[in-house]
């Protein structure tokens, strides 16, 4: 069973590095920054590929098979637009 | 298998931090997408390769329609950049709630219910709630930011407004509570559905009153609730992966709200519920100074005398398409020896960073980009001020007019320039419905047009000889 101790842990670290690392950011570069962690985010794909291909009901499938889809034309969109706009920023 | 999928999700979270650290600077910026990527791939392979998945071609279908809409999603101008951020905030929401719903209904129709400990049962709850809060309610912003013609860019308000809404998000969470205390209940199918569309409703109703002007916030802050529904669904899935990725994105969305707020002196709770940019009672002001007009070719006479410019441009700027021309001025005027840099106010645009990416669209090199805080202590050097579509946050006012919305909110020292010259559209006043005082100050220059035809116009008398 899940050991929720260890799982609160891992969020309160994890948004402390959040925090920290995102607190150096660029101020130049913030809208990247934000499409980049939507596309990060959608990391709920693996929740989605795990609901819709296990064998489960017909009707759960479809709903997990619609979360992924969405998952994935965030990670897709999310990270080619992050690469076009990063390319724009030249020093010169 | 199990191990496998351990060492994947720890690689992948490694990737993750790497690509938001690699942030920090434009040279090294786009390792982030490499690496960003590469954590994903591992992530996703590593999952699909696991035993219990076997319809293989459900999942090779939703992710070819994934890549179907997502790539025509990251084409979009870079003005529509707001509203496809906006969009992927509601499709992570989507996600989010319908793998909540999906996992409800699955531990249903298990046997005795195993599943539901308190703990998880509360994160499915959350996951929902969020999850679909943040689905409509960025839904709701990407048309108010695309201006669909149905969704009204005005705030919208009545009596009772915050009322209603905190009654709904109340009954939503009322009904989490009693699925929490019974999951298996006879009706408590119904009421986890319920719950789905209260939440539904409350992201419709949160973003109707919220007005063009706090949408950096706002974007900010559907951002972090979007990294929230990720680590609830962590929660629920247990996945340590889930929690860290949604808790980077959570802690980004926070911080990038907290820099907005500041950059407007407002709260989060006023932001949300305070209705800004609606009609402001007339200031009743003294005397109302005159303008004065200047012609485009007093102000390309001025600029090319001038020793350095700073031109303060803002989201008129990118409603005129100007960007390009301003990069042909800027050329011209460093080509003649003019140092030029921009200011950059946190929240000119519509998304946190909106001006900078703009800018950098049209070649202007971000070396020229400079930080409010940054550009404050050289504006009474500086010879000639160039406001480009900017307005409110070149107001003066905002100094000491505790009356108007903007008071407190820390401004672009433009009036501290020794001339300002102020490119406007119409004689009308900004989002906040203010006067600009800056526009009658003695130093102060107005040229009317569309920033693109003016802008154009300027460059002309640089290179068709009205100036040498």
């Amino acid at each position: 069973m899940t050991d929720f101790g260890s799982m609160l842990f891992v969020f309160v670290l994890a948004t402390f590095i959040g925090l920290g690392v995102i607190r150096r950011v660029s101020r130049l570069l913030y809208t990247p920054l934000m499409s980049l962690t939507n596309a990060i985010s959608a990391i709920a794909v693996v929740g989605s590929i795990v609901v819709t291909g296990a064998d489960h009901p017909l009707t759960i499938r479809i709903l997990g098979a619609v979360a992924l889809f969405a998952s994935m034309t965030n990670i897709v969109s999310g990270f080619m637009i992050t690469n076009r706009m990063l390319k724009m920023f030249k020093k010169q | 298998m199990r191990l496998i999928g351990d060492l994947s999700a720890v690689v992948a979270t490694a990737l993750f931090i790497f690509a938001l650290y690699w942030m920090n600077d434009p040279k090294t910026a786009r390792r982030s997408v490499i690496a960003g990527v590469t954590g994903m791939a591992v992530a996703v392979l590593a999952t699909w390769a696991q035993p219990g998945i076997i319809h293989h071609g459900w999942i090779v279908l939703a992710i070819a329609a994934g890549f179907l809409v997502g790539v025509p999603l990251s084409r979009v101008p870079l003005t529509a950049v707001p509203q496809r951020t906006a969009l992927s905030h509601a499709f992570g929401g989507l996600a989010a709630g319908l793998v909540g719903i999906a996992e409800y209904f699955l531990w249903l129709g298990e046997p005795a219910g195993t599943h539901f400990t308190p703990f998880r049962t509360g994160a499915l709850v959350v996951e929902v709630i969020l999850g679909f809060l943040t689905f409509t309610g960025s839904l709701m912003a990407a048309g108010k930011l695309q201006e669909v013609r149905w969704i009204p860019q005005r705030p919208v308000t009545y009596p009772g407004q915050n009322f209603v809404n905190l009654g709904v998000f109340a009954a939503a969470v009322a009904l989490g509570v009693a699925v929490v205390l019974h999951p298996t209940a006879p009706w408590s199918g119904q009421a986890f559905i319920a719950i789905a569309v209260l939440a539904l409703i409350f992201g419709i109703l949160l973003i109707i009153p919220i007005g063009g002007a706090d949408m950096p916030t706002v974007i900010s802050i559907l951002n972090a609730y979007a990294g929230l529904a990720a680590v609830a669904m962590g929660f629920v899935l247990d996945s340590k992966l889930l929690v860290t990725a949604g808790a980077l994105d959570g802690s980004s969305g926070l911080i990038l709200s907290i820099i907005m707020c500041r950059a407007m002196n407002r709260s989060f709770t006023n932001v949300l519920f305070g209705a800004f940019g609606k009609a402001q009672p007339a200031l009743a002001s003294g005397e109302q100074k005159a303008w004065k007009q200047e012609t485009v070719e007093g102000a390309a006479q001025l600029l090319e005398q001038a020793r350095n410019v700073v031109i303060i441009p803002g989201y008129g700027m990118a409603v005129a398409q100007a960007q390009h021309k301003v990069r042909e001025l800027y050329d011209v005027l460093t080509k003649r020896g003019v140092t030029v840099k921009f200011a950059i106010h946190p929240v000119a645009g519509r998304m946190p960073g909106h001006m900078n990416v703009l800018l950098a669209e049209a070649n202007i090199p971000y070396s020229a980009l400079v930080e409010m805080d940054e550009i404050n202590p050289e504006m009474p050097q500086t010879d000639v001020a160039l406001v480009l579509g900017a307005n409110d946050v070149v107001n003066p006012s905002a100094r000491y007019a505790k009356h108007t919305p903007i008071y407190g909110m820390p401004i672009i020292d433009a009036d501290k320039a020794k001339t300002v010259l102020a490119v406007k559209r119409s004689k009308n006043p900004g989002f906040a419905g203010i006067d600009n005082e800056l526009y009658t100050l003695d130093n102060a220059w107005m040229l009317f047009g569309d920033a693109k035809a003016v802008l154009a116009d300027l460059v002309k008398q640089f290179s068709s000889g009205g100036i040498h």
